[in-house]
C-alpha cells in the first residue's frame, strides 16, 4: 500500500503541471481573444493566388 | 436560393448592400451606390483582394472618407499612438468601429497585399481592434491610416485612448485565482472522499497524510484566492460599514481556523473541502458579475469625442498640434466637419456651428466675427480661424466632468450590501448564543464546535451567487434587444427608478431619419435639373434630395463644382444651377439668410430644402405605458417651437423645459434627487453628459452602437426605445427572483443550523449542503429569469 504515497505525489504533481500550463497560456495572452481565431480558421486558402504564405502568418 | 441571391445582387450595392438608386456606378460588372463604394472595390480588385466579397454578401459599410491626417506625421503624436517601436518595425493598435463581419477580418489580415511594408495584422474581433506591425521606414503611420481609410476602415483616433484603456484589465488576475481555486478544490475533494467513505484500519495511516495535504491546500485558498474578501472587508469596516464581503471574509477565516485546529489537534478532518469549494464558487460569481462588453465603453467622456490633434496656425502656416499642447492665444484652423476643441473666439471666416451635441439645438448656429464658440461645436461650412481663450480642460463643456456632485456613487448600496448587515448580525447573535448555551452546560469543546459551525453553515455564499447569476441572465436578455447595461448593479438601479427625464433632440427625435421639406415651387423640368446635379455629389444631403425628387431621367452636367460645407454648382442643359447654403449663392441674388439648402437656377431663387427631425416610432405608446409607473419630465436644449407637439404627446402633468444648458440639466436632475426621486435620464449627446452621470440610471440613446455616446449606465439603440417599459418590468422582476432565492437559501441554512447549534455538524453535511443549495439556486434563478422574460415579452 505504500505505493499510494508515490501515487498521491504524482497526482498532485500532474495537477500542478496543468495549473502551470494554464498560467503560461494566460500570461502569453491566449485567452485574450477567444472569438476571432474561431472565425479565422474558416477562411479558405486562395486557389488563384500565387503566394503560398497566406494563412500561415506568424504572429509577431 | 440561388435565384434569390441573384436578384438581391442586382438591386443592392455590391460593396455596402444599400439599395441602389436610379443611378448607379458600374465597375467590372458590379453595381455600386456611390463613388466611395466603387473606389474601395477598385483598390481591392487591383490588389487581388476580391475574396473579401466571397465570404459575405456586400460586407462593406458606406463610410465617410476623412481627409486630414497631417497630424500623424508629428513625432509626439506618433509616439503616443505606437505600442512598440524598434529600429526597423513598429506595432500599432487601432480601434476600428467599422469591423463587423468575417470579411473584415479577412481583409484587414491581408493588408500586406496592399502594401508590402506591412508584415502582419491581427484582428481582435470583439474589441474591434487591429494590431498592425509595419516597417516604419517604408510606410509612415500616416500612410498606414490613409490606406485603412481608403478601404473603408478608418480608425477612430480620439483624445481618450480607447485601445490603451481597454488593455489593462483586472480580469486576468481573477481568472488565475479561479484556476488556482479550482485546482485546490479538486485535490481537496479527492483527499476528503476516503474520510467520508470510511477508512479500514490499515488505511488509517493515510488519513494523517491526507489531512496535512488538505491543510496545505487551504492556505493558498484562504490567503491567495480569498485575499480580496479580506481586503474589502477591512476597508468597509474602516468606513464603519458592512458589505457582503464582511461576513464572507469572516466565514473564510473561520473555516480556515477550524480546519487548522481540527487537523493540528487531530480531532477531526476539518472543513477543507467546504473552504475550497466556497472560495471557488465565490470567485465564479464574481467573474460572472464582471463580464463586460468588449465593444462598448460606458465611461467615455468628452475626450473620446474630441480628436487627438488640431491644426494650429503659426505665422500663417498650418501645423498639426496635439490637443494637450494648445495654449491660450493660439490660433486654430478648423475645417469643415472638424470639432472645436477649446472655447475660442471667431477671428476669420463664416462659422455655421452644429452645436447639437453640446446644447441640443437641432439647427446649425451662425456665429459672427468676435463671437465665442464653445468647445464641442462642429463646423459645417468652410474653414475658419479661431483664437483660443481657455485651455481644453477648463472649457465650458468639460466643466461638466469636473463637477463636484458626482461623489454620491460611493453611497449607492445594492440589495446584497443592505441585507449583509442584518445577516451578519443575525449570524453573530445565533453563534454566540449557541456557544454560551454550551458553555453553561460546561461542554467547552462543543461550544467551540457550535460557534464555528454556525458561522460556517450560515454562509451567504448563495446570496453572492444568486444576484450575479440572475442579473447577468437579465443583462444577456437585454443585450439581445439592443439594450446594453453596464453591470449588474445598474440593473438594480434601473428597478429602483421612479422618475424619467427625456432629452428631446436625438432622444425623442431621430437624427438619422430626418425628412426633407421643400419650401417653394419647382416644376418637373427644374426637378430634373437639380436631380442631375446632385447625383454627382456624395454628400448625405445630396443623396437625400435625390431620393426626395425621384427623377429617373438625367441630363449631362458640365462645369461641376463642389465646395465643401457650402454646396454644389454646375451647368445642366446650359442652365446655371446653384445648390447649397446662402454663402454659396452668387452675390447678385437676394437670399434670405437662413438654414437649409437653397436653390438658384439661372439667377432665380427657387426656394429651399429644409430638414425636419422626425419623432421616433412608437413614442405615443411608450409614453402612455411609462406614464403609469413614472413621473415624467422633458428637458430640451432646443427652442420651444415643438412645445405643442410635446404637450400633446405627454400626460398633462409633465414638466417640459426648453433652452436648457448642459449645466441646467445637471441641476435639474440634482433637484429631483433632492426631492427623494430616483431618476432615470435618457439622453444622447455631450449636453446630457452631466445629467446622465448624475442620474441614478443614465441611458444614452444612439442609432449606431459604434458612435460616440457619453458616459452612462446603459446604451440603448434607438429602435428599442419603445421596449423601455418591458426592460424596467423585467429588472423589477429580477430583483424579485433574487429575493425569493434568498428565502430558499435561508431555508437550506436552517437545516444546517439545526445541526450546527447542537455542535454535531459533521463536515460531510456541510460539504453536501453547500453544493445542493448552490445548484438549486442557480437553476431556480435561470428558470425564473427566463419565465419573467417571456412574461414581459422580451
Amino acid at each position: 500500500m505504500n505505493i499510494l504515497y508515490f501515487l498521491v505525489g504524482c497526482s498532485v504533481l500532474m495537477a500542478l503541471v496543468f495549473l502551470a500550463a494554464f498560467f503560461w497560456a494566460s500570461k502569453t495572452g491566449q485567452h485574450d481573444d477567444v472569438y476571432t481565431p474561431a472565425m479565422r480558421i474558416l477562411f479558405d486558402d486562395e486557389p488563384k493566388s500565387d503566394d503560398n504564405h497566406i494563412s500561415n502568418q506568424p504572429t509577431s | 436560393m440561388e435565384n434569390q441571391n441573384e436578384t438581391a445582387a442586382a438591386t443592392l450595392c455590391y460593396h455596402c448592400g444599400e439599395p441602389l438608386e436610379q443611378i448607379k456606378f458600374t465597375y467590372n460588372g458590379h453595381d455600386f451606390c456611390c463613388t466611395g463604394c466603387k473606389s474601395v472595390y477598385k483598390i481591392l480588385s487591383e490588389n487581388n483582394l476580391c475574396n473579401y466579397y466571397t465570404y459575405n454578401h456586400s460586407p462593406g459599410k458606406r463610410a465617410e472618407q476623412h481627409s486630414h491626417f497631417e497630424y500623424l506625421d508629428e513625432p509626439a503624436i506618433i509616439s503616443q499612438l505606437l505600442d512598440y517601436q524598434h529600429e526597423k518595425a513598429s506595432i500599432v493598435t487601432f480601434y476600428i468601429p467599422a469591423i463587423h463581419c468575417s470579411s473584415c477580418i479577412w481583409l484587414l489580415e491581408h493588408l500586406y497585399k496592399i502594401h508590402p511594408a506591412i508584415f502582419s495584422s491581427r484582428i481582435d474581433f470583439l474589441k474591434r481592434q487591429v494590431t498592425i506591425s509595419f516597417r516604419h521606414e517604408e510606410v509612415s503611420l500616416r500612410k498606414l491610416v490613409e490606406i485603412l481609410n481608403e478601404i473603408g476602415y478608418a480608425p477612430l483616433i480620439s483624445l481618450q485612448d480607447v485601445v490603451k484603456e481597454n488593455s489593462h484589465s483586472v480580469n486576468k488576475q481573477l481568472i488565475q485565482k479561479i484556476a488556482v481555486a479550482g485546482f485546490l478544490m479538486g485535490n481537496v475533494m479527492l483527499f476528503s472522499f476516503p474520510e467520508y467513505f470510511g477508512l479500514a484500519g490499515f488505511e488509517k495511516q493515510f488519513q494523517q497524510l491526507f489531512s496535512w495535504l488538505n491543510l496545505t491546500f487551504c492556505i493558498p485558498a484562504a490567503f491567495y484566492c480569498g485575499k480580496d474578501y479580506f481586503v474589502s472587508a477591512i476597508t468597509s469596516l474602516k468606513h464603519k460599514q458592512i458589505n457582503l464581503d464582511t461576513p464572507l471574509a469572516l466565514i473564510i477565516a473561520m473555516l480556515f481556523l477550524r480546519t487548522a485546529y481540527d487537523i493540528l489537534s487531530g480531532t477531526g478532518p476539518g472543513f477543507a473541502d467546504t473552504l475550497t469549494g466556497l472560495v471557488f464558487l465565490l470567485l465564479m460569481g464574481k467573474w460572472i458579475k464582471q463580464r463586460t462588453y468588449h465593444h462598448i465603453s460606458f465611461d467615455r467622456d468628452y475626450r473620446s469625442y474630441f480628436p487627438i490633434a488640431v491644426t494650429k496656425l503659426i505665422a500663417g502656416k498650418e501645423k498639426p498640434t496635439a490637443i494637450a499642447d494648445i495654449a491660450i492665444g493660439d490660433r486654430l484652423w478648423i475645417r469643415n466637419g472638424e470639432i472645436v476643441p477649446a472655447d475660442a473666439i471667431l477671428m476669420k471666416g463664416d462659422a455655421w456651428m452644429d452645436m447639437s451635441f453640446v446644447t441640443g439645438e437641432a439647427e446649425p448656429v451662425h456665429k459672427v466675427l468676435g463671437e465665442i464658440i464653445y468647445a464641442g461645436g462642429r463646423q459645417t461650412a468652410e474653414a475658419i480661424e479661431l483664437e483660443v481663450i481657455k485651455p481644453v480642460s477648463q472649457s465650458y463643456l468639460t466643466g461638466l466632468w469636473n463637477n463636484e456632485n458626482y461623489q454620491t456613487d460611493l453611497k449607492k448600496q445594492n440589495f446584497n450590501d443592505r441585507v449583509a448587515k442584518y445577516f451578519s448580525l443575525g449570524v453573530f447573535v445565533l453563534a454566540f448564543s449557541a456557544a454560551i448555551y454550551w458553555l453553561l452546560q460546561h461542554e467547552n469543546s462543543k461550544a467551540w464546535a457550535a460557534f464555528t459551525a454556525v458561522v460556517i453553515v450560515a454562509c451567504p455564499c448563495v446570496l453572492s451567487l444568486s444576484t450575479p447569476f440572475t442579473l447577468s441572465a437579465i443583462l444577456s436578455i437585454f443585450d439581445k434587444k439592443g439594450f446594453y447595461v453596464k453591470n449588474t448593479d445598474a440593473v438594480e438601479a434601473l428597478a429602483a427608478c421612479d422618475t424619467v427625464i427625456f432629452d428631446k433632440t436625438g432622444t425623442l427625435t431621430s437624427t438619422e431619419n430626418a425628412s426633407l421639406i421643400f419650401e417653394g415651387q419647382l416644376d418637373y423640368h427644374e426637378q430634373r435639373l437639380i436631380a442631375s446635379l446632385v447625383r454627382n455629389s456624395s454628400h448625405p444631403l445630396s443623396r437625400h434630395i435625390l431620393k426626395y425628387l425621384r427623377c429617373d431621367e438625367f441630363m449631362p452636367v458640365s462645369h461641376y463644382a463642389e465646395r465643401i460645407g457650402k454646396g454644389i454648382s454646375g451647368q445642366v442643359n446650359r442652365q446655371q444651377v446653384y445648390l447649397g447654403s446662402s454663402a454659396m449663392m452668387p452675390d447678385n441674388i437676394n437670399i434670405p439668410i437662413s438654414n437649409g439648402v437653397h436653390i438658384v437656377i439661372d439667377n432665380q431663387y427657387k426656394g429651399r430644402f429644409q430638414t425636419e427631425q422626425q419623432w421616433r416610432g412608437g413614442l405615443n405608446q411608450l409614453i402612455q405605458k411609462l406614464a403609469k409607473k413614472f413621473q415624467m419630465h422633458v428637458l430640451s436644449g432646443d427652442t420651444d417651437r415643438e412645445y405643442s407637439t410635446l404637450k400633446n404627446m405627454f400626460p398633462p402633468d409633465t414638466k417640459i423645459n426648453f433652452r436648457q444648458s448642459p449645466h441646467q440639466k445637471l441641476d435639474y436632475v440634482l433637484q429631483q434627487q433632492k426631492a427623494k426621486h430616483k431618476v432615470m435620464m435618457l439622453g444622447d449627446g455631450l449636453n446630457d453628459a452631466g445629467a446622465l452621470k448624475q442620474s441614478d440610471f443614465g441611458v444614452a440613446i444612439t442609432d449606431n452602437i459604434n458612435n460616440f455616446t457619453p458616459g452612462c449606465d446603459a446604451i440603448l439603440t434607438g429602435n428599442s426605445l419603445n421596449l423601455m417599459p418591458n426592460f424596467v418590468a423585467l429588472s423589477r422582476d429580477g430583483l424579485k427572483v433574487v429575493k425569493i432565492s434568498f428565502a430558499i437559501a435561508i431555508a437550506y441554512n436552517c437545516i444546517g443550523l439545526y445541526f450546527a447549534v447542537q455542535g454535531t455538524l459533521y463536515p460531510l453535511i456541510a460539504a453536501v449542503l453547500m453544493p445542493i443549495s448552490t445548484i438549486t439556486i442557480i437553476s431556480f434563478t435561470s428558470i425564473a429569469t427566463h419565465f419573467f422574460a417571456r412574461k414581459n415579452k422580451l
